[in-house]
């Protein structure tokens, strides 16, 4: 074999008293495509900043191109032609893309005045080694997220990147995005261009990395070819655990539906969508980033109220014109993005758990019932076992897992009939993706009705009583449990 | 030591204005401690701060919500010159007032609170304008009306019962005006830690995204903010027309900066979502101690005032910077 | 071509234009005499001092800071320096004035940029506690009263005219002093500053992502620092213009200007959140709000009346522009999904 470009060895490092790495180790050959997996806090993004410089490792070695490296800075991991793309990109969302792309260089060049010529030239050059259209005079918060990567990556490229690091690429892209992002990973690797591809999606890993390395509680536990991995060993590999596939069949349907929508329409977005939920069972609507899904949740939830059509709850027709109008209805609703529209991060568990009940919790008059209030507390954190020490910590303190559950647990504290998820398991890990769909189950079987809105096929598959699929703003399909595969529902959804 | 140390950690804003509060008396005690320490000076004391206490108190629920109210000033001194427009128009400015037309002045007070207020809380909520700015712009506006209605003049002849007895004080010793800036902050205490727009305030200031999502009614939150800061800066214009007994358009100008002052200092985050009460009101006593013990000094030019209190919050800032830096970056 | 005119559009500035002229042509039809060369002199004057401080409020504001310690320290820097040269019954020209007011501003400056810049303390309360301290020691430890004489060399700048108007009907004469001069120079040479020097971007950079911006390799501490020296070397010039333009000191009367210089920049589409907005749009934007307060006589108010009207203009305008902006972040969602 071939001298690997980077052999990192035996790695440790430790914050205060928290051994973030005990021994981990990661090889890669020169213009491989290697996927680095692992649950959230098991050591990926720690072993990331050693490489590029950012944290100072306590143990182990590291070689780059067969040199033995002592100490590495960030200037030296980019001489190197390390580049890292993270998840937010690093750009200036108030400048241009030539700019953008320009101003390191410029910098770097410790010249004192901007030529905007040169800045021009450069942005040119960089965008045409991806071939990547786009106006190079367009502020940067104007593109969408796809776009925005390519600038990144662009501008990575500008550095005789020899290694590309890229942290969780596809997590906000459509599929199709998803496709052009690994068209242009591999004509990367045909420049020799190695790329270490952070993700724990299963299906990704399969499609575009030769090798693989899976971490799990700062210890390497797995690294070979991919070929050689399957679904089982990789869902092993990353918990420790091993899981029964099942499928979900609704054991208490009642009779009449909780929830209807007929011809509901968000002009732009979605057209006279109708369907209806009973309660016990779990519905799936599936479709791609841009088909409107996110909307319709929004729509049921009164965030974004629907133009026409109508939502009916108990047989009669309701009006949701906001979120204080679905919670009266006993609706809610668990959002995309769980860090900035689910949860209050840096307060306390607590008051995560009962806001949105917070009206509930008095003794008339909006006179606070303190004692309610942490018997409340309590019985939640009991109900959905989340791991903490104390309720009055801030929710930051606690794994991505954990978050999602006060997130359920603030909705189920309200008593809901129907409970619309979207994205429920979006940057969680597979164990504690595997409890909250547990959790789903058992609160269907006990008469909620419940909406998954996802891309992951095989969450809404292995989930759902019924799928619907969103193409356009439109139902174009309906699949019961019996009928579904992966492939009927991306032939819908294209 | 241990339960200090813990009480301590806990409200570290509130104890560090305490132990500066404690250094400052001292120092009053070995300079000027016959000047300082009587009765009739910490009674003067009392009767002045509310004015711009009341004004602090609404800032600072403004502040927990990541907004501020730069329109307290001009609510002070609207309130203030109507209360002086309704007694002139009703008893003339030569009449007396009985004391049962009291409330009337309060109500009116009150009335012209909610209207400023839900003027602010509706350009911040429904308009999305950024509160600095809308509250900059209704304080333009209210100053402006005033400087037109008086004249731009001081007003000085109007019936004096109210003023009489409000720069007064209950059984002799209690002044009054340190009576209704007690019953507000009591009030407000009881909003903030007793009933559930506390926790919806301080979580609404942490993210007002979430809130929504949360289902909070983030527009009735912002209207019941700025009403009641609103009201607080109206009571406080009545205690100001009680201390001068005259009305303009530009007393207290200095108050939107010291209110605002006393609300940082008491470890109110300018961000939003961090507040509480005891911090903003030692600050406020803080503040009154120092000025009150500069004036003692003879030699020293009352306008040092400003500069001590600019220097103590840029003291406070460092203190909160040493005391925050991680000890591994 | 049709890029750029979309582009226009979607600023702010040409609505901002737009105001000025509706505004400029009801002046006129009701007086007949906004379009007159001594009106529009008078107006230029009047924008001498509130617009030099606009571009030091638009640099701390495009890097995502603040400051309202401005007028404090214009004062502070021009009660000194006037006072200094009164002392020493200076008679040469204006550098002198300049000069010191400079190197004052600068040391003021450089308290705010320690503390925002190498502390990272907030902007805004930092500069409150600062302005409280620059008002201590100016009234406190310098005594300031009002002087009523000021050196003959700021008097001659303050007096002599760069361009004279007369207006035919009225026969009034109006005098654009040459401060108007350091107003422009100060324009050109910022813009320069913020278009084609690396210390310039590096100050948009700041505002549009601070992290990235010390990632990309600026230093940007020193950036903060560097930044607030600038503000408050142009406050001091502005302070000094103020004097000579006024024939006297008052060391107060700039105090409390914060605010309306700060409502002024963003109505000229300047973000309070850093990172976005032209000097151009901050020129305009302070410019209509002079315009307000200037022509309340022309229209036929009582300047008693100034101070409403310049109220509604901001409560209007920044209700204007942020119902636009929450539109046009709707519509920019909705291309971007287009796009997709």
């Amino acid at each position: 074999m071939a001298q690997s470009l980077l052999k990192a060895e035996h790695i440790k490092i430790s914050f205060g008293n928290v051994h973030a790495l005990t021994d981990v180790s990661l090889e890669i050959q020169p213009g491989e495509i290697h996927c680095l997996a692992g649950e959230n806090g098991c050591g990926k993004s720690t072993l990331i900043k050693i490489i590029s410089g950012v944290y100072q490792r306590d143990g182990g070695t590291i070689e780059f191109d067969g040199k033995q490296l002592d100490k590495i800075t960030p200037i030296d991991s980019i001489n190197l032609g390390i580049q890292v793309i993270y998840q937010d990109f690093s750009l200036f969302p108030n400048l241009t893309v030539a700019e953008n792309l320009a101003l390191n260089t410029e910098v770097a060049s410790k010249k004192q005045l901007v030529s905007w010529k040169n800045v021009r030239k450069i942005a040119e050059e960089a965008v045409s080694r991806i071939h990547f259209d786009v106006d190079l005079d367009r502020k940067v918060e104007s593109l969408t997220v796809a776009q925005k990567q390519m600038v990144a990556i662009s501008r990575a490229l500008m550095f005789n990147a020899r290694l590309i690091i890229m942290d969780e690429p596809t997590t906000a892209l459509t599929k199709k995005e998803v496709d052009a992002l690994f068209q242009i990973i591999l004509q990367l690797k045909q420049q020799g261009i190695a790329i270490l591809f952070i993700s724990h999606k299963l299906n990704e890993v399969f499609e575009i990395s030769e090798r693989f390395t899976i971490f799990r509680n700062g210890e390497l536990v797995a690294t070979g070819n991919t070929k050689e991995l399957d679904d089982k060993k990789f869902t092993f590999y990353m918990t420790g655990r091993e899981f029964a596939d099942s499928k979900f069949t609704p054991k208490k349907l009642s009779d009449a539906p909780v929830m209807e929508l007929k011809d509901l329409t968000l002009n732009g977005s979605f057209e006279q969508v109708s369907f209806s939920l009973r309660g016990g069972e779990i519905l799936g609507i599936t479709g791609l980033l841009d088909s409107g899904r996110t909307e319709l949740a929004l729509s049921m939830f009164g965030i974004r109220p629907a133009d026409s059509g109508q939502i009916i709850r108990g047989g009669k027709p309701v009006r949701i014109g906001n979120p204080r109008d679905a919670i009266e209805n006993r609706i809610g609703l668990v959002p995309e993005d769980r860090l900035s529209e689910g949860l209050f991060l840096q307060r306390s568990i607590g008051d995560n758990i009962i806001i949105s009940e917070i009206d509930r919790l008095t003794k008339g008059k909006g006179i606070y019932d303190l004692e309610k209030r942490d018997r409340e507390i309590e019985r939640w954190v009991k109900e959905l076992e989340i791991k903490t020490g104390n309720p009055d910590n801030p929710v930051t303190t606690l794994s991505g897992g954990n978050q999602q559950r006060i997130v359920l647990a603030k909705w189920l504290a309200c008593n809901l009939d129907v409970l619309i998820l979207n994205g429920p398991t979006v940057g969680v890990d597979i164990g504690s993706k595997h409890d909250i769909h547990t959790i789903l189950q058992k609160l269907a079987n006990e008469g909620l009705g419940v909406i998954i809105i996802s891309d992951d096929l095989p969450e809404v598959i292995g989930n759902c009583s019924r799928v619907l699929v969103i193409k356009s703003g439109r139902i174009v399909a309906e699949y019961s449990s019996e009928e579904v595969d992966e492939k009927k529902i991306i032939d819908a959804m294209m | 030591m241990e339960k200090m140390k813990q009480l301590y950690g806990k409200n570290r804003e509130v104890s560090r204005l305490i132990i500066i509060i404690v250094l400052w008396l001292i120092f009053m005690m070995l300079t000027q401690a016959k000047k300082f320490y009587t009765g009739a000076n910490f009674l003067t004391m009392a009767g002045q701060f509310p004015e711009y206490g009341l004004m602090a108190l609404g800032v600072m629920l403004c502040m927990i919500t990541g907004g501020i109210d730069l329109s307290v000033v001009g609510t002070a001194n609207m309130a203030s010159i109507l209360a002086v427009f309704l007694l002139n128009g009703v008893f003339g400015t030569e009449g007396s007032m009985p004391m049962a037309f009291m409330p009337m002045i309060f109500l009116m007070a009150v009335a012209l609170g909610i209207v400023v207020g839900s003027l602010n809380a509706l350009l911040i909520s429904r308009i999305k304008v950024p509160p600095i700015l809308a509250t900059l712009g209704v304080n333009q506006t209210l100053t402006g009306l005033c400087i037109v209605m008086t004249g731009g003049a001081a007003i000085s002849s109007f019936p004096k019962e109210f003023s009489d007895t409000f720069s007064g004080a209950l059984f002799g010793i209690l002044p009054w005006r340190l009576v209704v800036f007690l019953v507000a902050a009591v009030i407000i205490w009881f909003m903030l830690e007793r009933t559930t727009y506390g926790t919806k305030l301080r979580l609404y200031g942490t993210n007002p995204h979430v809130a929504e999502f949360s289902g909070i009614n983030t527009n009735r939150l912002l209207f019941k903010t700025y009403i009641s800061s609103a009201v607080c800066a109206a009571l406080g214009g009545l205690m100001m027309l009680a201390t001068y007994s005259s009305v303009r358009a530009d007393y207290g100008t200095n108050y939107t900066m010291q209110s605002i002052l006393i609300v940082v200092l008491g470890g109110v985050s300018p961000n939003g979502g961090k507040g509480k009460l005891s911090g903003v009101v030692t600050a406020i006593v803080l503040l009154k101690l120092i000025e009150s013990g500069i004036n003692r000094f003879r030699s020293v030019s009352t306008y040092y005032v400003t500069l001590i209190w600019g220097a103590v919050l840029l003291l406070a800032l460092v203190l909160d910077y040493m005391g925050e830096r991680p000890r591994k970056a | 071509m049709d890029k750029k005119v979309k582009r226009l559009l979607h600023s702010n500035e040409p609505y901002i234009f737009l105001i000025i002229l509706v505004f400029g042509i009801a002046v006129q039809i009701k007086s007949g005499q906004f379009f007159t060369g001594n009106n529009i002199v008078d107006l230029l004057s009047a924008l001498i001092v509130p617009g030099l401080f606009a571009i030091g409020e638009f640099l701390a504001l495009i890097a995502g800071g603040i400051d309202v310690s401005f007028p404090a320290l214009a004062s502070l820097a021009a009660y000194a320096t006037t006072k200094l040269l009164l002392d020493m019954d200076y008679e040469g020209n204006v550098v002198a004035a300049f000069a010191i007011a400079i190197l004052i501003g600068a040391v003021f400056g450089a308290v705010n940029g320690f503390f925002i810049g190498y502390l990272n303390l907030n902007a805004m309360i930092v500069t409150l506690g600062t302005s409280s301290i620059f008002q201590g020691i100016m009234q406190g430890t310098l005594r300031a009263q009002q002087l009523s004489a000021i050196p003959p060399g700021m008097k001659n700048f303050g007096t002599t005219a760069f361009i004279v108007a007369q207006n035919r009907q009225s026969g009034i004469t109006s005098v654009l002093p040459y401060t108007f001069l350091i107003l422009g120079a100060v324009f050109l040479i910022i813009a320069f500053m913020l278009r084609y020097t690396i210390f310039g971007r590096g100050i948009y950079a700041l505002g549009g992502n601070p992290i990235s911006a010390h990632a990309a390799g600026f230093h940007v501490k020193r950036t903060k620092f560097l930044m607030y020296i600038i503000i408050g070397v142009i406050a001091s010039m502005s302070g000094i213009c103020r004097v000579c333009m006024m024939q006297q000191m008052h060391p107060t009367n700039m105090l409390g200007m914060e605010m309306n210089i700060i409502a002024g920049v963003v109505l000229g589409g300047v973000a309070l959140t850093g990172g976005a907005g032209t000097m151009i749009g901050c020129m305009l934007g302070t410019f209509l709000i002079v315009m307000v307060q200037n022509s309340m006589i022309l229209l036929g108010i009582p300047t008693t009346w100034s101070n409403v009207f310049v109220g509604l203009v901001i409560v209007a305008g920044v209700a204007i522009s942020a119902y636009q902006s929450n539109r046009s972040a709707k519509q920019a969602g909705r291309h971007a999904k287009e796009a997709a």
